[in-house]
């Protein structure tokens, strides 16, 4: 799998004018040695634990920006609900996920801009349409929110971070996360191959 | 004994959040590096063509898992101040099910999808949208569902209390099924594509 497959895919979407003067002058890197970035990853982990006390996370962040959108448009009903009103407060949006999302953003962008691998695309597979992929990326984005909700975290708050400290449910969570990734691969293949 | 840092108050709330924003950056680099701002790269992994995905998660998890534990018994990190997620066994397989069918038809975790985005990923930013549609509903059906939410609660537990054996024991096992595991996926990665190599040339020899 290489980002000359991902760039082979026809764009409808308008291309940048800094692209189009100079059409993919570099060619993007390859990928970090997944044991090497692996290691990286695991440090700033580890890094979290020592500095903060607590590890890493990212859809706590999603659940502050929509449970802020929810009290402004019905506020009585957030504060009424209390999903809702357990991310609220007098400045819901200034929490540690949210920080941390941000700087994910940078983090990701510094490294793709490095790399030569930033370029406006839709990752799919040739066998299926830029409104299916939308489609199916909207379908699995809802179905990724609420079962984070539900396990209280998802990859980076309950496997990575709960993985490395032997949490229990973290442990259970994962195994159920690869058993249900697996099991619908076969139906969704056309996407991806 | 001097941390976590945070925890001794070494620095206050406002100081925390910058702290997060910095490792969030690291985090965001270190998955980029990986490839992980990528749906197909990711994906691939449920295809088993690419297992960068069990290998860059079980290396953090080993890396980290060991740091915790060398720093604790060294007496440098308090472990039992780092917060623990309490486990709450069936809604957490649960959602995690849910989590998993979204990965495979989505292409992205949440993480991952701010990587793609960062990176100029389209599908990412749909895929981000429907991060927001999707807990946006599970907090209208909430009070419906706390029952189930708050059910099979068993407190802050890890594996090692769970089965009763040493931690050090546990977290050898995890080292062990890690390396296992790496060499398992060079293996299946060779092997799959050996098979798409053939099929591919069987292809090439029916259309000459």
């Amino acid at each position: 799998m290489t980002t000359t497959a991902t760039r082979a895919v026809p764009l409808d979407a308008p291309v940048r004018s800094a692209e189009r003067a100079e059409p993919h002058v570099r060619a993007a890197a390859p990928y970090s040695n997944p044991y090497l970035a692996g290691i990286g990853l695991g440090l700033v982990l580890l890094a979290a634990f020592v500095v903060t006390g607590r590890g890493l996370g990212a859809s706590g962040a999603f659940s502050s920006v929509v449970a802020v959108a929810v009290e402004a448009a019905a506020p009585v009903h957030a504060a009424g609900n209390d999903f809702f009103a357990g991310y609220l407060g007098t400045s819901p949006l200034k929490t540690f996920l949210v920080f941390e999302v941000l700087g994910v953003l940078l983090g990701g962008f510094a490294s793709g801009a490095l790399a030569g691998r930033l370029h406006r695309r839709v990752e799919k597979g040739p066998r299926i349409s830029t409104t299916g992929r939308f489609a199916l990326a909207f379908v699995g984005g809802g179905l990724m929110g609420a079962g984070a909700k539900l396990a209280r975290g998802c990859t980076s708050g309950q496997a990575l971070t709960g993985g490395a400290l032997l949490n229990a449910g973290s442990w259970a969570f994962m195994l159920a996360v690869f058993a249900g990734a697996y099991g619908v691969a076969w139906f969704v293949r056309r996407q991806w191959r | 004994m001097s941390a976590p840092f945070y925890k001794f108050g070494m620095f206050g709330d406002e100081a925390l959040l910058i702290v997060a924003f910095l490792l969030g950056i690291g985090f965001g680099f270190f998955l980029e590096r990986a490839g992980f701002g990528s749906a197909r790269k990711l994906t691939a992994q449920f295809y088993f063509r690419d297992l960068a995905v069990f290998k860059v998660m079980f290396t953090a998890i080993v890396v980290a898992g060991l740091g915790v534990f060398y720093l604790g018994w060294a007496g440098v990190l308090d472990v039992s101040l780092i917060y623990m997620s309490p486990t709450y066994l069936v809604p957490q397989i649960v959602g995690g099910l849910l989590l998993g069918i979204g990965f495979t038809i989505g292409g992205y975790c949440p993480g991952t999808s701010l990587v793609g985005v960062a990176t100029g990923s389209l599908d990412a930013v749909v895929y981000g949208l429907g991060i927001f549609a999707g807990i946006f509903v599970f907090g209208e059906i909430f009070p419906a569902i706390t029952g189930f939410f708050t059910s099979t609660a068993m407190g802050e537990l890890t594996l090692p209390q769970a089965f009763h054996l040493s931690y050090g024991l546990v977290l050898f096992a995890v080292v062990l099924m890690a390396v296992g595991g790496f060499a398992g996926a060079g293996w299946v990665e060779r092997r799959m594509a050996a098979k798409d190599a053939a099929a591919a040339n069987a292809a090439a020899a029916q259309e000459a």
